[in-house]
């Protein structure tokens, strides 16, 4: 074979292979629109599940994912980034950090259902949380506070040690050069790392199932200690049943939980294409 | 010319990285109101000494060093002083220019603010700009910034960032390797007005540099400091060997 075909066929091997996962997602979102979009309207997000179908809606599993997305938020960011922050910039370079880090790593490669387990014998059972928000969150939080380590960890990074070096020299101390120079630089890097690592969260079905998430519910929550369920857990409850209006439900369910996650992965584009224009304008 | 006190005077300095000695035994004194021009070939030790004189290599783990470095005749590696207080007043300005992700203005003012120094913004974003040559290009875009500023620019700005804190001493460290001849000319030009306020000493790999615009020079090879003099008297008559060699351009 000349070098040529070697080239092209290399070439037309990689279109291929790229337009085939194209192709998937697009066939896939296709089937769940078009199943789903006949359930879809402002109705269905505003009314409670039910055992009719007509009547049924998204509304407790929507505010259920919401309540349950800030708390995690609220618990999994500061430690993520405060976790961040000393590893790159305080920790010192030995064998003991290393092997932190290879940990954090490890944990953030672990299988969810596991975080489900941890979750339900420590917040559910030890701390006595009961199926609450708050065991499902703090588990949540669990499950993406290495991933947020990670992301930020690469954040602070790429930050340049000239930055650092500049911040120093003109007097300032460690924590106001982290604080003032080395964090608003790494921001939108931390930023984007923290809403994927929500939007992963947001998709998560099986810890939640395990430490609690309720099939079905008949209320909006009111505090942190409520029973509750979320998007993923309403759809799995609606594809697990018989009946095929049900099977329309799931896909609406579906189209929703879409909408959520693609609209927080916007968001983090926005963010990164923002703060890069200001550093280069 | 050198009769008076040095400001900055190192003794039988040597530095270390980890198992490699890159300095040995420096005794190097530096005069005020003086531009000192640091000459030497790549990987002399020139830029690890100057690092050494605001503290600037406390980061590098690896680093160590025997000797004494004293400023205003005070040891800067006394355990009571505070590094902090030793980079207020010995400002550095670096090889690629680094201002802060900010607006022109904020850079002026940030070192003056994180130290909690008493100071008016206006007049002295004004005053530094102009000690620097920079205000009269950026007068109009206080706000705007920093970074859409071209290198040489950048760099002007760096340098009044510097002057900003009313330092004793302004290290440079080979400023303008990454700019062209146009902006190089023009901090060097800059250098030459601030020996007046300022105590200046500048490592540079450009012979002809430090021959325009330096009063001292001091040439050092393979971690050693060979030769000391006033410039014009290094350049056209060293008394080493070495030295003449370098400045010939038989090596280096």
């Amino acid at each position: 074979m000349t070098r040529q075909r070697k080239q092209k066929l290399f070439h037309g091997l990689c279109f291929f292979m790229t337009t085939l996962t194209v192709v998937i997602l697009a066939v896939l979102l296709t089937h769940v629109v078009m199943e789903g979009i006949e359930w879809i309207s402002f109705e269905f997000l505003d009314r409670f599940p039910s055992r009719k179908p007509h009547k049924a809606g998204i509304k407790s599993a929507l505010f259920g994912t919401l309540w349950v997305i800030s708390l995690t938020a609220f618990f999994a960011v500061p430690i993520g980034v405060a976790t961040a922050v000393y590893l790159q910039e305080y920790a010192p370079k030995n064998r003991i950090m290393e092997w932190v880090r290879i940990n954090i790593a490890n944990l953030a490669g672990m299988p969810s259902i596991i975080y489900g387990l941890l979750g339900l014998a420590i917040f559910v059972r030890f701390f006595g949380f009961e199926r609450s928000i708050l065991s499902g969150s703090l588990t949540l939080a669990l499950l993406i506070v290495p991933i947020i380590i990670i992301a930020s960890e690469g954040a602070l990074k790429s930050v340049p040690n000239s930055l650092r070096e500049a911040a120093y020299a003109m007097g300032a101390r460690k924590w106001q050069v982290v604080i003032f120079q080395v964090l608003p630089s790494a921001l939108p890097g931390i930023m984007t790392g923290i809403i994927l690592a929500i939007s992963r969260s947001v998709g998560e079905t099986a810890p939640l199932i395990i430490t609690g998430a309720l099939g079905y519910v008949a209320f909006t929550p009111e505090s942190i200690s409520d029973p509750y369920t979320v998007l993923p857990v309403q759809i799995y409850n609606w594809a697990a049943r018989p009946q095929v209006e049900f099977h329309g439900l799931a896909a609406a369910g579906i189209v929703v939980l879409l909408t959520v996650l693609l609209s927080m992965n916007l968001l983090a584009v926005i963010i990164r294409n923002k703060s890069q224009k200001t550093r280069t304008s | 010319m050198t009769s008076n006190q040095p400001i900055i005077e190192t003794q039988n300095l040597s530095i270390w990285y980890g198992e490699k000695k890159a300095v040995n035994s420096v005794s190097m004194k530096l005069f005020k109101n003086r531009v000192s021009a640091i000459i030497g070939p790549s990987g002399c030790g020139k830029s690890t000494v100057l690092r050494m004189l605001n503290r600037m290599n406390d980061f590098i783990e690896v680093l160590r060093h025997e000797g004494k470095i004293l400023i205003n005749g005070q040891d800067i590696y006394n355990k009571k002083l505070d590094p902090v207080d030793l980079r207020r007043k010995v400002g550095m300005v670096f090889q690629r220019p680094n201002p802060f992700p900010k607006s022109i203005y904020k850079n002026i003012i940030w070192g003056p603010k994180v130290n909690g120094l008493k100071y008016e913004p206006d007049f002295l974003v004004e005053d530094s700009l102009k000690k620097a040559a920079l205000w009269d290009e950026v007068k109009d875009r206080l706000h705007s910034s920093a970074l859409a500023l071209s290198g040489g620019q950048q760099q002007r700005l760096c340098i009044a960032r510097t002057i900003a804190m009313n330092p004793e001493v302004i290290l440079m460290d080979e400023p303008c390797s990454a700019l062209d001849p146009r902006a190089t000319s023009k901090i060097e030009e800059l250098i030459t007005t601030l020996r007046d306020e300022y105590t200046i000493a500048i490592v540079t790999h450009n012979m002809q540099q430090a021959s325009r615009i330096s009063d001292v020079t001091h040439f050092f090879y393979e971690g050693e400091l060979i030769e000391t003099g006033l410039t014009e008297s290094l350049f056209t008559k060293p008394t080493e060997k070495r030295t003449e060699d370098y400045i010939t351009g038989r090596f280096g």
